[in-house]
C-alpha cells in the first residue's frame, strides 16, 4: 500500500499517480482507477507514453561515456579518491520498470490493451452497500465494495483455480480524504468522524494482502490539520512518500535547490516478509520535471563557489548536510575551481 | 510468570521485537495467543522460519492461536451473517466494544483437557491499531486490564504488547494509552530511532527498563541502553558508540 502525500497544487503527485498506472498498462496488469475529482476516463487519456528502449538507453550511454573521461586524480581531497563516484541518475539502464516521456500521451491502442475498471464517485448509484459499513463514510464503503467485487470476480484472490494466467491488479485512488469523498478530515481540526479514513485503509490493506494487487493512494496531506490521523495513517500503510514542491514557497529562490522542482520525502519503507527493509544510504531525494522526463535524484550540494558566504543558506545546508552521505565530497571531481 | 511486557517504538519499527518474542515463547513450549492486527499470517510465518520456528506447525499442534486481524475484518465486512452465538472478535469495528476480542483471548488461552503446554502467553501487534479502528482509549485500557487479570493473575501467564509512540506526537489518545501502560508494565523494551537521524550501521537504540519499583516500594527501576542493527536473521546489540562500523 503506497501512500503518497500530495504536494500543494497536486501537480507532481498526479504525475506519479499516472506513472503508476502507465507502468501497469505497459506490464499488462489490470487497472482499477478511483477518483472523486476527475473522471477516470480522463485520467487514463492523459497517461505518459512509454519511452522506447533503444533511444533512451543510447542517450544514457553517451552521457556515461563522457563522464568516464574525467578521471583526474584528486590532489587535495585525495582521501575521497577511493569512494565510488556518486551517481546522481541511473546510468545503467536497468530492466526493472520502464521510462516514460511526459510530453507525449499514451496511444489509445495501448490503453485499450488491458482491462480496466473505474470508480467515479459521483456516477456511482447511490444504493446501500451490501457489506456492513461499520460506521464508515459511505463513499469509502462503496469504493471498498467495488474493489472487493472486482477482486473476487476477476479471481485476483486465487478463488478461481481454473484460471491459469495470474495477473496483478493495480489500484489507483486519487485524492482520498478530500472533501469530494464526503470526508471532512481535510476541513477541520476536529472532524466529525475521525475513524473513517483509518478504517478504510485497514480494510483496503486486508484486501491487498489477500489478493495479487498493489495500490497507490494520493492524499492532500497538507490539508489534513489533525496530525494524529496522519500518524495513524502512516502506521497503516506500507510505504509513505511525501512530495513537497517548491512552487510558491521560499525554497523556490534558494540557490541550493535551483536545479530541482521539489523534494521527495520517503517517510516509511515497506518491511514485508523479513526483519529488515531495503535501506538505501541516502534519504535526501529531490525531483525535477524536465520537458520529457520526470526524474528523482539524490539531492547533492553544489560546491560553495560564492565569495560571500551567506548565513541563511548555511542554516538550511546544515540541516540537510547531517543526513547526506560522505559521497557529496565526490562532487569535487568535476569542478576545478574550488574555493576553500 | 505473570509479567506484563510493553514493547514500545518511537521513530522506528519495533516489530523485530514482536518476532523475537513470538519465536522465543514458541520455542519455550508455551501456548501462545497472537493477536496480529497489522500484518498477514504469511509475513510472520516467513520471518519466523528465518528465526527457526514454523508457525504453521505450531498452529497445527494447537500451540499457537493466531488471530489474523486483516482476514477477520474482511470476513466480518464481506462475509455472510454471523451466528448469534459466535461474535467475531473484531466486532468492535461496528460496535466499539472490545469484549468479543477479550472473550476470544480468554477462550484460546484457557487450558483445554489434553494440553501439556507451559504457561500461556498473549502477544498483541499492535495496540495502536485498535484506536485507529474506532475503539476508545478507555476501552483499550479496560481490555488490557481484563487480559492481565485473566492471563497474568488467573492463568499465571505473560502478556506482551506492542505500541507506537512519539514524544511530540499529536495523537493524544495513543499517548494516553501508552502512558498508562508504561506505569503498569513490569518490563519495558523501548526501541527508538537515533536522535541524530538515519544511519546505515546502527538502526536504533533500545532501552530496557526493568520496573522493579512496581513490586518493591524502595527499589529503583533498572535501565539499560544498547544500540542495535537488524540483519536478515537476527539482531546484533552492542553498547552505545561501539558499533562494528566504528571499531
Amino acid at each position: 500500500l503506497v501512500f503518497t502525500e500530495e504536494d500543494k497544487y497536486g501537480l507532481y503527485s498526479n504525475l506519479l499517480f499516472k506513472y503508476f498506472l502507465a507502468e501497469g498498462i505497459v506490464c499488462g496488469h489490470e487497472l482499477f482507477v478511483a477518483s472523486a475529482k476527475e473522471h477516470p476516463d480522463n485520467i487514463l487519456k492523459e497517461l505518459p507514453a512509454p519511452l522506447l528502449d533503444d533511444t533512451y538507453g543510447k542517450e544514457l550511454g553517451d552521457e556515461a561515456a563522457k563522464s568516464e573521461d574525467i578521471q583526474d586524480s584528486m590532489k587535495i581531497a585525495w582521501r575521497y579518491q577511493n569512494l565510488p563516484k556518486m551517481e546522481a541518475r541511473p546510468t545503467t539502464y536497468t530492466k526493472f520498470g520502464h521510462y516514460y516521456d511526459v510530453s507525449k500521451k499514451m496511444s489509445p491502442e495501448l490503453c485499450q490493451s488491458v482491462k480496466w475498471h473505474s470508480f467515479y464517485l459521483h456516477e456511482e448509484l447511490s444504493f446501500e452497500p451490501k457489506m456492513k459499513t461499520c460506521n464508515m463514510n459511505s463513499g469509502y464503503a462503496r469504493l471498498l465494495q467495488s474493489i472487493q467485487r472486482i477482486i473476487s470476480q476477476e479471481g485476483f484472490d486465487g478463488s478461481d483455480p481454473q484460471k491459469k494466467q495470474r495477473n496483478v491488479l493495480r489500484i489507483g485512488i486519487q485524492s482520498l480524504g478530500s472533501v469530494l469523498w464526503g470526508d471532512d478530515v481535510c476541513c477541520s481540526d476536529t472532524p466529525e468522524d475521525t475513524h473513517s479514513l483509518t478504517k478504510f485503509l485497514y480494510v483496503l490493506r486486508g484486501l491487498l494482502r489477500k489478493s495479487l494487487s498493489a495500490c497507490i493512494i494520493t492524499v492532500p496531506a497538507h490539508l489534513i490539520q489533525n496530525k494524529a490521523i496522519m500518524e495513524r495513517v502512516t502506521n497503516l500503510s506500507d510505504m509513505v512518500v511525501g512530495l513537497e514542491s517548491f512552487i510558491g514557497s521560499e525554497r523556490e529562490t534558494n540557490p541550493l535547490y535551483k536545479d530541482y522542482h521539489g523534494l521527495v520525502h520517503v517517510r516509511q519503507i515497506p518491511r514485508l516478509n523479513s526483519l529488515i527493509c531495503d535501506v538505501s544510504d541516502t534519504k535526501d531525494l529531490a525531483f525535477r520535471l524536465k520537458r520529457k522526463l520526470f526524474t528523482i535524484e539524490r539531492l547533492h550540494l553544489p560546491p560553495d563557489l560564492s565569495d560571500t558566504v551567506s548565513r541563511a543558506s548555511k542554516q538550511d545546508l546544515a540541516g540537510s548536510a547531517k543526513l547526506l552521505s560522505s559521497g557529496c565530497g565526490a562532487m569535487a571531481i568535476g569542478k576545478k575551481h574550488l574555493d576553500f | 510468570q505473570g509479567k506484563f511486557t510493553l514493547l514500545r517504538d518511537t521513530r522506528t519499527d519495533g516489530s523485530f521485537l514482536v518476532h523475537h518474542f513470538l519465536s522465543f515463547y514458541l520455542r519455550a513450549g508455551c501456548k501462545v495467543c497472537f493477536v496480529a492486527l497489522l500484518q498477514s499470517f504469511s509475513h510472520y510465518n516467513i520471518v519466523a522460519q528465518k528465526l527457526g520456528v514454523s508457525l504453521a506447525a505450531a498452529k497445527e499442534r494447537g500451540q499457537l492461536v493466531f488471530l489474523e486481524g486483516l482476514k477477520s475484518c474482511l470476513d466480518l465486512l464481506f462475509g455472510e451473517e454471523e451466528q448469534p452465538g459466535q461474535p467475531s472478535p473484531l466486532q468492535f469495528l461496528s460496535t466499539s466494544d472490545l469484549r468479543a476480542l477479550f472473550d476470544f483471548v480468554r477462550v484460546s488461552l484457557t487450558p483445554a483437557d489434553g494440553d501439556s503446554w507451559k504457561s500461556p502467553v498473549l502477544l498483541v501487534d499492535d495496540l495502536s491499531v485498535l484506536l485507529s479502528l474506532g475503539a476508545a482509549p478507555v476501552a483499550v485500557l479496560d481490555f488490557i486490564h481484563y487480559c492481565r487479570v485473566s492471563v497474568c493473575c488467573q492463568l499465571k501467564g505473560n502478556v506482551v504488547v506492542l505500541v507506537h509512540s512519539n514524544e511530540d506526537s499529536e495523537d493524544e489518545e495513543n499517548e494516553l494509552v501508552v502512558n498508562s501502560l508504561r506505569h503498569h508494565s513490569d518490563l519495558i523494551l523501548w526501541a527508538e530511532g537515533l536522535a541524530t537521524g538515519f544511519c546505515k550501521d546502527v538502526h536504533g537504540q533500545i532501552k530496557i527498563i526493568k520496573r522493579l519499583s512496581l513490586r518493591q516500594a524502595a527499589e529503583q527501576d533498572q535501565v539499560q541502553i544498547y544500540q542495535y542493527k537488524i540483519q536478515d536473521r537476527n539482531v546484533t546489540f552492542f553498547a552505545r558508540g561501539l558499533s562494528a562500523a566504528v571499531l
